[in-house]
């Protein structure tokens, strides 16, 4: 009974939007690489640029906007680099991927190296603080999980309903639609598949980076070097469980968030009976088997990981 | 100098390196002055760690060794962020070029870590490890941090400035270097407080900030009003609840004036020390530097109250002092329980 009463609690919705924040810019971010064709395995390592850069940018005296749009600058460049050798020069998408995730991480800490040799301790920034919606953050439940977040908690809504316009609702979107469908569809209307492709891929990667920069602007206050620990890879799954809708894969990151804010509160109500990482496993476990249930049905972009080249038959 | 210096997958240690080479120039350069006497040649020491320098362990490490430094007993240079199947390369790597004590932390290359222990008879080594020392390695001493005893009087601590009776603790990984810390914490908290409830979480990470404010967050929302600041983002989560919190082997109250009460400080100088000690001597050897981390040893301490001077109620202050005293003087032994700590 305990353990249903949790979900009734304010706090514990919030911790649950509150995780899904980062989860959500990231998977909109691969969202719209693969949408137009291009798997992003980058996302790990282009989550910690841009957790790095935004944290930098803000310490080094910029303001907190400044470091997201540093953070989305830094995030698309790693975006163009992967563009570029997986669309022009049809590179394997995996290899790349993986490629920039090692570059992207091992860069980011040898600068931090570079501009902080001697600290002992991570030094910290004042991150975003949560910005109530008045009337609306007076609603139960629903008031503070919803209305009284961070900026860039809003901000992540904002992406999601701005993808899925730009997406469904505009010509652009149907060009990059159609590139990851059926590129010479695309050629056919005088459009170029690689400059949409590229631009894609380096606006995906910008979100990305975005939502890396929650975690050392928003969630927290400071850079460290493992601090993704793996919610890259969560995205790439939440993508596929969202069947590469926007809305379905916003739903994903916030059931997955909301898991594992529900296993660090279940964690304490059993007595240690059970084994801690039984509860580490659980937003896991539920996501495979969710996963399972939902993507089976799933339509892929018909051609995704498949390099496009002008001309070919 | 060996040619896999240059492997360009070196993990971040390039810097350290750099010193470390230019420093063997410099000594090289030296060896040829007449007027140098052997006998103050400071040692040359090498650490590997496999985390930033800025963790809190190893920070504790860090800091010893530069004191060492400064003070001309040695020569230091560092790799961090070595990663586990890099370790042993790197170990072997600083053997090569001379240096006389390798320190660092093996919990994750105990084998290997022996074996180049082995290649290198000359060589001394002074390990964190998880096991104890062996007379087959003679030139492999083992340490790590048993700052039981000051875990525990900060246990006393929080047991009286609880009021819900209800204390949160976040951990990494339950192992024997963590558990053990815990355990005395909540044998402290006991002494003043026997029917506080614990929440015990473990995060499954040493670097995930977010996730341990979110498990504290998790912690405290269930009514936890004192937090065991094992990890960071611990501190960060009580301070926006405004609730307390009690450091581990840092201090990090000047970052949370307001919530940190107090915190079981960590002092690596008396293991360090006494390593460099035996290596001029010629007599290091295999063997538990375990103890030096004790309180009676100096290798542990309480910190100051600081912010929360004339906060935490005089009875509990006493019973700390008295402890204390009987600690240092052998008359009281914290446990050691490396057992995993369990919600109660």
């Amino acid at each position: 009974m305990e353990a249903f009463e949790i979900l009734l609690t304010a706090s514990f919705w919030v911790a649950a939007i509150r995780i899904a924040s980062p989860l959500i810019f990231a998977t909109m971010g691969e969202l719209v690489c693969e949408r137009a064709g291009v798997l992003n395995l980058g996302i790990e390592g282009i989550m910690t640029a841009g957790a790095f850069a935004g944290w930098l940018t803000v310490y080094a005296g910029g303001d907190l906007w400044t470091g997201v749009a540093v953070a989305a600058m830094v995030g698309a460049l790693f975006g163009l680099l992967h563009a570029a050798l997986t669309v022009p020069l049809g590179l394997s998408q995996h290899v790349v991927g993986i490629g920039i995730t090692l570059l992207a991480t091992s860069l980011t800490y040898f600068t931090y190296r570079i501009v902080l040799p001697e600290v002992t301790s991570p030094p910290k920034i004042e991150p975003f603080q949560p910005l109530p919606i008045p009337l609306l953050s007076e609603i139960p439940l629903v008031g503070p999980a919803l209305f009284n977040q961070t900026p860039l908690t809003y901000l992540a809504f904002i992406a999601v309903a701005l993808t899925a316009w730009v997406l469904y609702r505009t010509p652009l979107g149907l060009a990059v639609r159609a590139a990851g469908e059926n590129p010479a569809a695309v050629e056919a209307q005088g459009l170029s598949v690689t400059g949409i492709r590229m631009g894609a891929v380096m606006a995906g990667s910008a979100l990305m980076a975005v939502g890396g920069a929650f975690l050392t602007m928003s969630a927290f206050n400071s850079f460290f070097f493992q601090m993704i620990a793996g919610r890259g890879w969560i995205c790439i799954a939440l993508v596929v469980f969202g069947s590469w809708r926007p809305g379905k894969a916003l739903l994903g990151a916030v059931l997955f968030a909301a898991f594992d804010a529900y296993q660090v509160r279940l964690q304490q109500l059993t007595g240690g009976m059970v084994p801690y990482q039984i509860f580490l496993m659980m937003p896991y476990v539920l996501s495979i088997l969710a996963l399972v249930l939902v993507a089976r049905r799933a339509t892929y972009p018909k051609a995704l990981m498949i390099p496009y080249q002008k001309g070919e038959r | 100098m060996p040619i896999d210096r240059m492997n360009p997958f070196l993990p971040l240690s390039r810097r350290g390196l750099l010193k470390g080479a230019g420093a063997t120039a410099a000594l090289a350069a030296g060896a040829g002055l007449p007027n140098r006497l052997l006998a103050q040649e400071p040692i040359k020491v090498a650490a590997v760690y496999t985390v930033p320098v800025e963790q809190q362990w190893v920070s504790r490490i860090h800091k010893a060794a530069n004191t060492a430094k400064e003070r001309g007993d040695i020569e230091y240079v560092f790799s961090e962020n070595t990663s586990n199947n890099d370790y042993e390369r790197v170990m072997r790597e600083y053997c090569e070029a001379g240096h006389k004590l390798i320190l660092g932390e093996v919990f994750g290359v105990e084998e290997a870590a022996r074996s180049v222990a082995r290649d290198y008879p000359d060589v001394a080594f002074l390990m964190g490890s998880s096991f104890k020392e062996d007379a087959a390695v003679p030139n492999f001493a083992v340490f790590d941090n048993y700052i039981q005893d000051a875990s525990y009087l900060t246990g006393i601590i929080a047991g009286a400035m609880t009021k819900s009776k209800n204390i949160g603790m976040v951990g990494g990984y339950p192992i024997p270097e963590v558990n053990r810390l815990m355990n005395a914490f909540m044998a402290g908290v006991k002494e003043t407080a026997p029917e506080t409830k614990f929440q015990v979480a473990f995060i499954g990470s040493w670097f995930d900030p977010p996730k341990a404010k979110e498990t504290a967050f998790a912690q405290i929302d269930a009514g936890a009003d004192i937090m065991y600041a094992e990890r960071f983002g611990v501190s960060d989560a009580a301070k926006e609840r405004n609730v307390l919190a009690i450091g581990n082997v840092i201090d990090t109250q000047a970052d949370y004036p307001e919530t940190v009460v107090v915190s079981a400080l960590w002092h690596f100088e008396p293991t360090l020390d006494h390593a460099i000690a035996e290596v001029k001597a010629g007599t290091f050897k295999a063997a538990d530097y375990g103890v030096y981390s004790f309180m009676k040893e100096g290798g542990c301490s309480v910190s100051p109250l600081g912010s929360f001077e004339g906060k935490v109620p005089e009875e509990a202050m006493k019973l700390v002092a008295e402890r204390e005293a009987a600690i240092k003087a052998g008359s009281f032994t914290v446990e050691i329980n490396d057992a995993e700590p369990k919600s109660s």
